[in-house]
Formats: C-alpha cells, sequence, structure tokens
C-alpha cells in the first residue's frame, strides 16, 4: 500500500500541492483526475521520486520511502511512465524493454509487449526511439516498457495524449489486462470518461488540493453535476 | 610469428585473431610488413619506393573482403604508410583497415596512414576503420589518418571509421570529389577522455550531376578532452550534401563545429545540422525510473549514441 502523508510541494514560493493526503491499496486501480495546472502530475512525480516534496511522507508497504532516490524506489516496485516520452539517439525499442524488464529479455518476449500495445512488433523492434517515431507510436512503446517492468505500483501520466481513437479502446485492454496479470495498483492521471469508468477508486485534485476520493460511482455523478466541474472533464 | 600484444591489436582493430589463411590482406607491425596474400582478384603490391602498398581490385570482383590492419607495439615509433587503393569498375568488396597502438613506454609513438581509394565507375566499396590506443605507461599515442576519394560516375563509398579509447590526438582528414551519380557515406564515431584532442575535417567537392554525400558524425567528449569538427561540402551541380555533427559533452569536454557549406549551381542542395549538449536529464531520469543508477543511465545513453 501507499500512502501519502501531508504531501506539501512549492516552486519559488508558489504552492502546488497543499497538505495532499492519500491512500492507494493493493490491486487498485486508481485514476486521478481534475483540472490542469492542479497538480497531478507533480503529485505523480514526487511518488516516482522524480520531485521531492517540500514537507510531508511517502510510505510504501510501511516503508518511509521519502528520501529514497528515482532508482531506489524504481527498484522497490513504483514505474512511472511519462507523459512526454523520451527519444534516445542509438538505443533501440528493444533496447528499452529489455532494460525496463531488468533481464535478457527474448526478441520474442519484447515482440509480446509491443503487440499488447498494438504495435506491429517487427516494424518497431529494431528501431532506435529516436524523432523518427510518433508521437504516438513512442507513447505506446513507453506504455509497454512499464508493462514490462511488472511491479507493484504503476503510475502513467497521461497515457491517452497522442494516442489516436483506434488505439484508445486497445489503451484499456491494455490497462485492464495489466491490472489483472500483475495483480498491482495501477495509478493513472487521466481526463477520459472511458479510463474514469473502469477505476476502482476516482480521485480529484484541484488547486493543489485532494477535493474528492471515492468510487467512480460516488465520484462520477459529483463531477458531471456540478457545471464548472466538467470544464477539464473529456468524453471519449 | 605475432606476439600476443600484436595479435591482441590485430583483435581490437580488426576483429581476427591472427593471420588470415585465405582472403586478401596485409598486416603491417611496427612498420613492417607480418604477414600478405593476394587473391585471384585482389592483388596486393609494394610500391616501388618502398613507401606503402598498392591494393588492386580487379572489375567485377564480388563478396571479398581486404583486411589491411597496422599495429605498432611500442613507444619512439613514427609509421608513415602510403596505401592507394584501386577499386575495378563494377566490384562490390568489404575493406578493413584500421589501427592499434600499444605503447607501454614514455616516448610518442604515432601512426600516419594516408590512404587513396579511386573508386572506379558503378563499384561499391564499405571501408571500415577503427582506431585504439592502449599500454599503461605515459608515452603519447597518436593517429593521423588521411582518406582521399575519388568516386567515379554511380560509384558508392561508405566508411565507417571509429575512435573509441587510448588516442591522445588525432587530425582526421577525409577529402571526395564525386563523379555524376557518385555517393559517399561517411560515419564517424568518435570519444575522447583525459586530456585528448580529435579533429575530424572533411572537403568533399560534388562535381557531378545527381551526386550526394552525407557525413555523420557522433562524438563524445568527456573529462577536459576537445573535438574540432571541421566540414566543406561544395555543390558545384545538381546534388545533394547533408553533413551532420552530434556531440555530447560531459565534464569539462569542449566540442567545436566548424560547418561550410557552398552551392555552386543552382540545383544544390546543402544541409548542415550540429547539435552539442550535455547529456539531456530525461534521459537520464527516464532510464533510472527503469532502475539504472545515474550512472548506469550514463553509460547507456553514451553506448546507444556510439553504437
Amino acid at each position: 500500500m501507499l500512502e501519502l502523508k501531508d504531501i506539501c510541494y512549492q516552486v519559488d514560493g508558489k504552492e502546488i500541492l497543499k497538505n495532499v493526503n492519500l491512500k492507494i491499496d493493493d490491486n487498485m486501480f486508481v485514476v486521478l483526475t481534475g483540472p490542469n495546472g492542479g497538480g497531478k502530475s507533480t503529485l505523480a512525480k514526487i511518488i516516482a521520486g522524480i520531485e521531492t516534496p517540500t514537507s510531508g511522507q511517502i510510505v510504501l508497504d510501511g516503508v518511509d520511502i521519502t528520501n529514497w532516490s528515482v532508482t531506489e524506489r524504481a527498484n522497490g516496485g513504483i514505474s512511472f511512465a511519462f507523459q512526454q516520452p523520451v527519444r534516445f539517439k542509438g538505443i533501440t525499442v528493444k533496447d528499452l524493454i529489455a532494460l525496463a524488464s531488468g533481464e535478457n529479455l527474448s526478441t520474442a518476449a519484447a515482440c509480446g509487449y509491443l503487440a499488447e500495445v498494438g504495435l506491429c512488433a517487427k516494424d518497431y523492434i529494431d528501431r532506435e526511439v529516436n524523432d523518427s517515431l510518433s508521437g504516438g507510436e513512442l507513447k505506446r512503446i513507453e506504455i509497454a516498457t512499464v508493462m514490462a517492468r511488472k511491479t507493484k505500483l504503476t503510475l502513467f501520466d497521461e497515457p491517452e495524449a497522442g494516442i489516436d481513437l483506434w488505439s484508445f479502446k486497445n489503451l484499456i485492454d491494455v490497462f485492464e489486462k495489466l491490472h489483472e496479470e500483475i495483480k498491482g495498483s495501477i495509478f493513472i492521471i487521466s481526463h477520459q470518461e472511458r479510463i474514469l469508468n473502469i477505476a476502482d477508486q476516482v480521485v480529484v485534485i484541484s488547486g493543489g488540493k485532494v477535493t474528492q476520493v471515492g468510487t467512480k460511482d460516488q465520484v462520477l455523478p459529483m463531477l458531471f453535476g456540478v457545471e464548472t466541474g466538467c470544464k477539464f472533464f473529456k468524453e471519449a | 610469428m605475432l606476439n600476443d600484444i600484436v595479435k591482441n591489436l590485430l583483435s581490437e582493430v580488426s576483429g581476427i585473431d591472427n593471420v588470415p589463411l585465405n582472403g586478401a590482406f596485409n598486416i603491417r607491425s611496427n612498420g613492417a610488413s607480418a604477414g600478405r596474400n593476394s587473391t585471384e582478384t585482389i592483388q596486393i603490391v609494394s610500391k616501388p619506393d618502398g613507401t606503402g602498398i598498392d591494393i588492386i581490385v580487379k572489375a567485377g570482383t564480388k563478396d571479398e573482403n581486404v583486411h589491411i590492419p597496422a599495429l605498432i607495439s611500442g613507444d619512439n615509433m613514427h609509421d608513415l604508410v602510403y596505401n592507394d587503393f584501386y577499386i575495378g569498375e563494377d566490384a562490390d568488396i568489404t575493406i578493413v583497415a584500421g589501427c592499434g597502438i600499444h605503447n607501454c613506454g614514455g616516448g610518442v609513438s604515432q601512426h600516419d596512414g594516408i590512404h587513396r581509394f579511386f573508386v572506379g565507375k558503378n563499384a561499391k566499396v564499405k571501408y571500415l576503420e577503427k582506431h585504439i590506443g592502449e599500454g599503461d605507461g605515459m608515452g603519447e599515442n597518436i593517429i593521423n589518418p588521411q582518406t582521399h576519394i575519388f568516386a567515379e560516375e554511380n560509384s558508392y563509398l561508405e566508411m565507417d571509421t571509429i575512435q573509441m579509447k587510448g588516442i591522445d590526438s588525432t587530425k582526421r582528414v577525409s577529402t571526395a570529389k564525386l563523379a555524376e551519380g557518385a555517393t559517399i557515406v561517411i560515419k564517424e564515431k568518435i570519444m575522447t577522455h583525459g586530456k585528448q584532442f580529435a579533429e575530424t575535417s572533411f572537403d568533399v567537392v560534388m562535381e557531378g550531376e545527381n551526386s550526394s554525400a552525407k557525413l555523420i558524425s557522433r562524438s563524445v567528449a568527456r573529462d577536459a578532452s576537445k573535438q574540432v569538427f571541421k566540414s566543406k561540402i561544395f555543390g558545384n551541380n545538381a546534388c545533394y550534401g547533408h553533413s551532420e555533427c552530434d556531440a555530447i559533452i560531459m565534464d569539462s569536454g569542449v566540442v567545436i563545429a566548424e560547418p561550410n557549406i557552398v552551392a555552386n549551381h543552382v540545383e544544390a542542395s546543402l544541409i548542415h545540422e550540429a547539435a552539442i549538449g550535455k547529456i539531456a536529464g530525461d534521459q537520464l531520469m527516464k532510464l533510472m525510473t527503469l532502475g539504472l543508477t545515474e550512472k548506469e543511465a550514463e553509460a547507456q545513453i553514451i553506448g546507444g549514441f556510439l553504437k
């Protein structure tokens, strides 16, 4: 279980996160939503160790990991799919998936992950993760890399951004399969109704504060019901 | 017989473990021939004045390799050699050259290999060149290769040149003159560290219609090392030229790129791209989120970049 206790984060005196308290139980599918600029990505980066909270505590399975590095958290069971995947000259798709899996991955196994995200493996496995790939292709490769990690907590920062409608359906299948197979928790930042609809728990963060937490049945009607609350909410 | 040091250099430079049993080769060790073989289609002969060798490839020769490594296993040696390649029309061959220096002494060891390629019409050449230096002495290792290419109509030459370690100073000069429809592709990979210095200089003249040149340099300058990349491409006809200098700088490394493209014809299309910078923070971060330490991430990024 991951627990965030009184997480605050300030940049240049501006409060980005204000006393965020949140528990993510094991094997939960949690979707974090809310208006742009509300602190969603910052919170995910703080969990992954990319950003350091100004104050507060992060506890994973009863262990205080607040001072753990990104590497320690990755090896401790946290994966993070970037909103804007990184490009590398010379590193191939297979290299990246093999690094993610932490073992000498066979080509067949690497291809399996690509197939999961709807990419024809033979067309991509030996390609460099560079500018020749489109944003959507990179996004799917990013998802394949975190799938290969099979960690107890996987964070996705707006995985649907850049993914076309055809593959959006596959994306939902990918999340459901991942959730079922690894029996870990999935924490997704998203605005999409179809992703919110498969959540066990929906968390709304706005203005740096957690404003709602509950099941989708509890939270979604409130999002829809409040006129101004729907501005950040997109129907797929 | 080659001693173990020379055998190791030979393996590192040319990927062969000993004097080959067949195929065309000339192994140069400490300024003298340590083995040579010609084949029916590839003749290797000494120049009359003793300054080097001529490699003569018969027209139409296909799928053959030539190995011509040069090895130095001592200090205070200055080896200068002139090798000329005459590639017959329609030939398709691979040439593996390169130089290795093992210097355990206090003096300077230097190899200057001056290679000229006369590539016949429609011929295709793949030229692989690797330079390494080793040894735990204080003596410097210097390699100053020169490659001069004369590409006839519709010929193709691809050159892969690599310098990864142990060369304290290098000045690499490559020139080319391209006839109609001729193409050259030069890919260079260099890593310098300590106080090493590397200078690359390309000078390519595209004389013929529809000729093309692609020059790609990827380099990493670590510690207090310095690299200079100079490229001049002249488009004197309807042609396509592209040079690319992509460098990672680390520590106090310095990289200077001096591109120069000259279009002397309205149909000449010339491009130069240069990108110099440190490893991007988000690249390191991405690999660290996969469980790598910062050092491991850095090694992966550089390894991929120079692969």
